[in-house]
């Protein structure tokens, strides 16, 4: 027992060591970080480094931005998620339909926003929400609406901000609910069939319950994605307009490496994981309970 | 006040960053380039600068090789946007560049760290007379040292304040001569103005957004800091009384409630005379030239800003030229230094970019001597005062204008206002009075 107990020790030894220095190692410090007021002055002399214990969260609890922060990931996470998992399930299900022509065509082609740079894909996309010269603006006054200031308008700032992130998303989610899809057993469908069964009776009674672990999966996976929002609003609108779409690892951008306050941003981090644990918590109960596992 | 932790150069750093484990600024650090190996003395010098200064500086530098044959400049741009988080992982990563331009605003914080070369005798050296600086731009490049005293740690390269972009015509017209040089006259043109033109006329735009215009009116009466600038002083009697007449332009309704965000286009709004009194800086006399129609172009001026009584200071903005003490060509650094120090080489910036030169002497030029917009801003650039000189102030700044905000839109009296604002102050630079009283 105790010679297995070794070689399995040391088979898995080196993933270990891995997983301790490159994850446990820095979240310790992190956490250790966040109990500190680490800024720039301790950055010039580090005995001007003092532990404050939980001010930092204290003090976050008591910033309008930090809330304010919370709140518009939130409004991200609750409009972006559902929009961009909708957006996958609609993908998967016309790739999957037996008229579908062209699938791995238009699989590569959805599933190619993926895989670019949003960087880049973000200054394409700053042409097409351009106010006076944009694709978008031009096709609502085609269509007799007035312009709108997509990423100057606090109100649309946000909106255009998940549109963005949805359509860059949504290829991943598209792909694992494809392949739930084909593993739905064809006998159920057919068993449905004979019991009168018509499309929409088959799609909200077979394919959506043998769908629900997936979904779970696809939710968590998004959720805690979506809570991590920075890249779009940093070089679409730089948090702005009134820091309408300033994010929660904006913050934390901002307090460590804007006003270099690394205890303070340690103390988002982590204040973002509770949130991030939270929500995941919730989304696993709710998986035990759905009704395909009891 | 002795600056803190001058001393500690880069050993203290390397220490800091051994002796604590952070994660992710590490690697963030080590991407910025940590791992880029530096090239000795003899290697290029490597300068970095921002934004349209970087483009054209390589232009001037045609005239520095033919001098200077084997000092060999890389110039890097980097955005205005990213530089200042840039510089700050440079620094913490140990991968500062030879020189750079830095923000005049940006220097207390590289003091603090001590990242900055004191370029006092160097200055008397070369013979470069610092009677020809503007004295309120060179003084903000000068730290107050440990012993009492100070510091020159960048040279000035080119220089920026706010005043007061008008429009003559409509100025004019509602009875006003000359422009305004007290708070009171501007207050009763604005009213002129408005009472003249109706609904869509202004007396001014003054964007809810900008800190800057405040901030100048409030230089004018005093400090907003107290006590060796460790503790906030916005409820006191300066700052107040420069809030009450910011507000009041708003609260008479002589300033629309807008941020720069809102107005579509302030050129096209100043054009069509939405507003007469605008508060900006020297870019806009090269975009007031570009983009007002023609024949506006004659409808328009710049006047120094006015003060509680008789012409006011201003802010003391720019950029400067630094020397990372981590270099080892400074020698080298410090030549490049000077030659774009020279006034006939800050006169061939000038034409290139519109930058305007913080030595007197390079004002001579026609382009800037017989240019009346342009001598608004020589007779005002003789009257700035520099911003508190802490690593803080740009956030203080911000939160000052969000505090202006809130009391111009009603939502806050003033005097509430500016407590709660002091009280942030306060929290904030809680870490001064405590490496102060250390100190002590």
């Amino acid at each position: 027992m105790t010679k297995r107990g070794a070689a399995a020790w040391i088979l898995a030894g080196p993933a270990l060591l891995v997983i301790a220095v490159f994850f446990a190692l820095p979240v310790v410090a992190g956490l250790a970080l966040s109990l500190t007021d680490f800024d720039l002055y301790a950055l010039a002399d580090l005995s001007t480094l003092r532990f404050v214990g939980l001010h930092n969260y204290a003090h976050l609890l008591h910033t309008p931005l930090f809330w304010q922060a919370l709140g518009n990931t939130l409004y991200f996470v609750v409009v972006g998620v559902p929009v961009s998992i909708g957006l996958s399930l609609g993908a998967a299900l016309l790739l999957h339909s037996r008229f579908a022509r062209w699938q791995s065509f238009f699989r590569t082609s959805l599933f190619a926003p993926v895989v670019t740079t949003a960087v880049a894909v973000a200054v394409i996309w700053r042409y097409l929400l351009h106010t006076r010269y944009g694709l978008v603006n031009q096709g609502l006054e085609a269509i007799g609406l007035a312009p709108v200031d997509w990423l100057g308008d606090p109100h649309w700032s946000m909106p255009a901000i998940i549109a963005f992130a949805a359509w860059k998303n949504f290829g991943y989610n598209m792909i694992i609910l494809l392949a739930a899809l084909q593993a739905v057993p064809r006998e159920l469908y057919e068993a449905a069939r004979m019991d009168g069964a018509g499309a929409l009776r088959r799609f909200t009674d077979v394919t959506m319950p043998m769908l629900v672990p997936t979904f779970v999966l696809v939710g968590i996976l998004t959720v805690s994605g979506y809570f991590q929002l920075f890249a779009e609003p940093y070089v679409m609108t730089q948090g702005g307009p009134l820091r309408s779409t300033f994010s929660m690892l904006y913050l934390m951008y901002e307090e460590g490496f804007r006003w270099w306050n690394l205890g303070n941003a340690s103390a988002v981090a982590f204040l973002l994981f509770l949130v991030i644990f939270c929500v995941s918590w919730v989304m696993l109960r709710f998986d035990r309970d759905a009704p395909g596992r009891r | 006040m002795p600056r803190l932790a001058a001393s500690t150069g880069c050993d203290g750093r390397r220490n800091a960053l051994r002796r604590i484990g952070w994660g992710s600024a590490v690697l963030a650090g080590s991407l910025a380039g940590c791992g880029r190996s530096k090239s000795g003395p003899e290697g290029p010098l490597d300068f970095w600068a921002m934004g349209r200064e970087a483009e054209v500086v390589v232009d001037l530098l045609a005239a520095f090789r033919a001098r200077h044959p084997t000092v060999q400049v890389r110039v890097q741009q980097l955005p205005f946007s990213a530089a200042h988080e840039k510089l700050l992982t440079a620094f913490a990563g140990d991968a500062l560049p030879d020189l750079c331009q830095l923000g005049n605003t940006w220097l207390p914080e590289f003091s603090a760290l001590g990242a900055l070369e004191p370029l006092d005798e160097r200055m008397a050296a070369a013979g470069i007379p610092r009677g020809d600086y503007f004295a309120g731009i060179l003084d903000t490049n000068v730290m107050p040292a440990a012993g009492g005293g100070g510091h020159l740690l960048g040279v000035p390269w080119y220089v920026d304040t706010r005043l007061l972009f008008y429009r003559t015509d409509l100025l004019r017209a509602a009875g006003h001569a000359r422009p305004p040089q007290t708070w009171s006259e501007w207050h009763a043109a604005m009213q002129d103005i408005r009472r003249r033109g109706g609904a869509r006329s202004y007396g001014a735009l003054l964007p809810l957004n900008e800190p800057d215009p405040l901030f100048a009116l409030s230089l004018q009466e005093g400090s907003v800091l107290a006590e060796d600038d460790t503790r906030g002083a916005f409820s006191q009697p300066p700052f107040r009384r420069a809030l009450d007449f910011y507000a009041g332009i708003f609260r008479d309704g002589l300033a629309p409630r807008m941020t720069n965000t809102q107005v579509s286009n302030v050129w096209d709004e100043f054009a069509r005379g939405l507003f007469t009194f605008y508060v900006s800086g020297p870019w806009n006399i090269g975009e007031f030239r570009r983009r007002l129609p023609a024949e506006r172009q004659g409808d328009w001026a710049t006047a120094p800003l006015p003060g509680p009584d008789g012409p006011g200071v201003s802010t003391a903005g720019g950029s400067s030229l630094v020397i990372f003490k981590s270099s080892r060509r400074k020698e080298a650094a410090w030549r490049l230094i000077s030659f774009l120090s020279e006034p006939e080489t800050m006169q061939r910036f000038h034409a290139l970019t519109g930058d305007l030169p913080p030595r007197r002497s390079a004002w001579r030029a026609p382009a800037l001597a017989n240019d009346p917009p342009s001598q608004a801003f020589a007779q005002q650039l003789e009257r700035v005062r520099a911003a508190p000189k802490i690593p803080e102030w740009e956030r203080i700044f911000q939160e000052m204008q969000l505090t202006a905000e809130r009391v111009v839109q009603g939502q806050q009296s003033s005097e509430a206002a500016c407590r709660q604002l002091d009280t942030w102050v306060d929290a904030l630079l809680e870490k001064r009075r405590w490496l102060r009283s250390r100190q002590a």
